[in-house]
């Protein structure tokens, strides 16, 4: 089978855009508390969500958004739910970082490696009731340092769980490059636990699409678990906010407020030698950098314009597609905008 | 007269100490960032950052303490020990009771907790109670810098394990990491003088376990922790217009309690309000009351807590944190 590129880039793009209207509500202060967006790894979330049936469970991070609206949550109760009304996909209990719907057994969390351990349950569930079924794991590459995600995965590879383990491999774990904080290989660690460990780019949905296809059909065959290790890059980082980020797109306004304490502490009497003082500033100085020159940083990497350059041979099409998908993101906005309190 | 912010304060009495005691090192996750300064002036041996490995890095200080080292581990939230709560409570809190009182684990938790900006239930509690039900463990919750730096200093001294607690609307920090990631267009209820305030030239320790009076009052003793304590002394003014003569007292540390400072503001008063951000059973508030009945000393009590888990909508979360108006309707009880 291929995959029908015309649905997964609308899957893409309705996420795209709804994300990117929340963003813009986040900035205008009508949601609160942090804001997790998965803008730069729809492809992924596509090509794995859209193989999913009636019975299957996904655990979720605190970037749930995209694989809530993919998995067909209304998208009206999910933008309520963000902006804490009563309303909402939870009744403004939860939050965008704790999504819940039962109907599609989809959790979230925002405790980072939980998934493992909610997928391993939600999987250990279909083998008694839901047989053929089977439960997707959602996280980072930072998550791979939790010690009850190695568990789990330990567990659904003795137990046979059918587990599809999807690791979106952005090259960070918060404001720490992966680089310094993650030892060895990560597949590598993933097969000592006897996990199959798929390894692939996150960006090109076509290939996300046939690879986690190939994986769920043989988890659904009850052959064991399998762990998807995609690379992606979050276009705003961790969260909206994110202080790296803020001081790359506006270093006059940011800087000044860092390089006071630090030129304060690199002073100040008492404490380490020079020589290891310069080593902490140039430790500050490197991630700042590294956020800057991240050569994944850039549109060819966004899966989304990836897809659109494939679907621009048929221009009267795409626009129709992509008129329609605005309309309907401006639909949602409309309707939840208006009864949201000024 | 120096001022500082709340969390400057912390981290500078923690840099104070880290001058002159080498065997202090700070690790967590994201900490070369969030501790830059500390960073910058004392090197990357001594400031760390962690991989986000919390049973592990926790658990590693709880045995770096033990063996000589005088580790301040930072936990990005209170609520996060959900997943590492093993290394408190096992291993930090009975290394002294274990080796018949020979060995003990000297590091210092630190960690923000509480709610009132909107970011839900898995990462706005307090859990102060959960922590100070087990023997072994000091429990500090700050509410002001003048008080968050002189704790912080104590928890480095002291020969044992201390949970810091930073509450995140007095964390000029955290506040805007978790809260507002810059915007403007987010307003918080930050108590001043809790987020802002004078603080000594030097940091000298203060006693561990000494509830401090923030309030005369004659009618009713209000006692109560972190921001709690910044919104009974505003519900305190309000009641003092109505004529009732409230008054505030701030513990400070949940563990070690000063039970005395409890009991001597309730033998004055006859009356107590318990006014906790954390959980409202088996917790601080019911331990309050334990307190005043174990001593025999008669007074008519109530409590305004957190009774479920924390919404994440910011009316559905400001109506269930303890707030100016619970804490006045509770005292108004306890006056009929």
């Amino acid at each position: 089978m291929s995959p029908d590129l015309w649905s997964l880039y609308a899957l893409m793009l309705k996420a795209r855009l709804f994300e990117e209207a929340t963003a813009l509500l986040w900035h205008e202060g009508l949601i609160s508390g942090e804001l997790h967006l998965g803008t730069g790894e729809e492809a992924i979330i596509a090509g794995v969500v859209s193989h999913l049936k009636d019975d299957d469970a996904m655990a979720l991070d605190h970037r749930g958004t995209a694989a809530m609206l993919m998995r067909g949550v209304d998208p009206v109760s999910l933008l309520r739910e963000f902006l804490g009304s009563e309303k909402g996909l939870c009744h403004g209990m939860g939050g965008h970082m704790h999504l819940f719907s039962k109907e599609h057994l989809a959790a979230s969390s925002g405790i980072v490696g939980a998934e493992g351990p909610a997928a391993a349950g939600f999987a250990l569930a279909a083998q008694y009731l839901r047989p053929g079924s089977i439960a997707v794991a959602f996280f980072g590459d930072g998550a791979m340092n939790q010690g009850m995600l190695l568990e789990s995965m330990n567990l659904a590879a003795v137990w046979k769980l059918p587990v599809l383990f999807v690791c979106k491999d952005d090259g960070w774990g918060i404001t720490t490059k992966s680089d310094v904080s993650t030892a060895g290989n990560i597949n590598e660690r993933v097969r000592g636990l006897g996990v199959p460990a798929l390894d692939m780019e996150g960006c090109d949905v076509a290939k996300t699409w046939e690879i986690a296809g190939e994986a769920i059909n043989r988890i659904r065959r009850e052959e064991g678990p399998v762990f998807l290790h995609t690379r992606c890059v979050h276009f705003e980082g961790h969260f909206l906010g994110f202080q790296l980020i803020r001081i790359v797109r506006d270093p006059l306004q940011e800087m000044p407020k860092v390089a006071a304490g630090l030129t304060k502490s690199m002073l100040r009497f008492n404490g380490a030698a020079v020589r290891e003082r310069i080593a902490g500033l140039k430790n500050v100085i490197e991630s700042v950098l590294s956020t800057l020159q991240d050569p994944r940083r850039d549109s060819t990497n966004d899966p989304l314009s990836h897809t659109r350059a494939t679907l621009q041979m048929d221009q009267a099409r795409l626009k129709q597609l992509e008129d329609k998908i605005k309309e309907e993101i401006n639909n949602v906005l409309m309707t939840v905008l208006v009864e949201a309190p000024s | 007269m120096k001022t500082m912010f709340f969390t400057q304060a912390a981290d500078d009495a923690l840099s104070q100490a880290m001058a002159e005691d080498p065997r202090i090192i700070v690790f967590g996750e994201d900490i070369p960032l969030l501790r830059r300064d500390l960073l910058v002036r004392f090197g990357p041996k001594r400031v760390r950052g962690t991989p986000i490995s919390e049973s592990a890095f926790l658990g590693a200080g709880v045995a770096a303490a033990m063996a000589g080292l005088r580790p301040v581990v930072e936990m990005y939230m209170v609520d996060f020990f959900g997943v590492c709560m093993d290394a408190l409570l096992n291993h930090a809190a009975k290394v002294e009771a274990f080796s018949g009182g020979k060995w003990t684990a000297p590091l210092v938790v630190r960690a923000p907790c509480g709610g009132g900006y909107g970011d839900g239930g898995q990462h706005e509690q307090s859990l102060w109670g959960w922590l100070a039900h087990i023997p072994g463990l000091t429990v500090m919750v700050p509410s002001t810098p003048a008080d968050a730096g002189g704790l912080m200093l104590s928890a480095l001294q002291h020969d044992g394990p201390v949970i810091f607690l930073e509450h995140k609307l007095l964390s000029e920090s955290w506040l805007e990491f978790l809260g507002s990631g810059a915007r403007k267009t987010v307003q918080f209820d930050i108590p001043a003088e809790g987020a802002k305030g004078t603080v000594p030239q030097r940091w000298d320790p203060l006693p561990l376990g000494e509830a401090v009076l923030r309030r005369e009052g004659r009618e009713v003793i209000i006692v109560s922790v972190g921001v709690s304590v910044h919104r009974s002394l505003e519900a305190a003014k309000t009641l003092d217009a109505e004529g009732i003569s409230a008054g505030v007292l701030d513990l400070r540390t949940v563990s070690p309690l000063d039970k005395k400072a409890v009991c001597r503001e309730v033998e004055k008063t006859g009356r107590m309000l318990a006014v906790d951000e954390d959980y409202e059973t088996f917790g601080l508030s019911g331990e309050l009351a334990a307190i005043v009945s174990e001593a025999g000393i008669p007074c008519k009590y109530a409590r305004v807590c957190t009774q479920t888990t924390i919404p994440f909508s910011r009316d559905l979360e400001d109506r269930i944190l303890p707030n100016i108006e619970r804490i006045c309707s509770g005292v108004r009880q306890l006056m009929k």
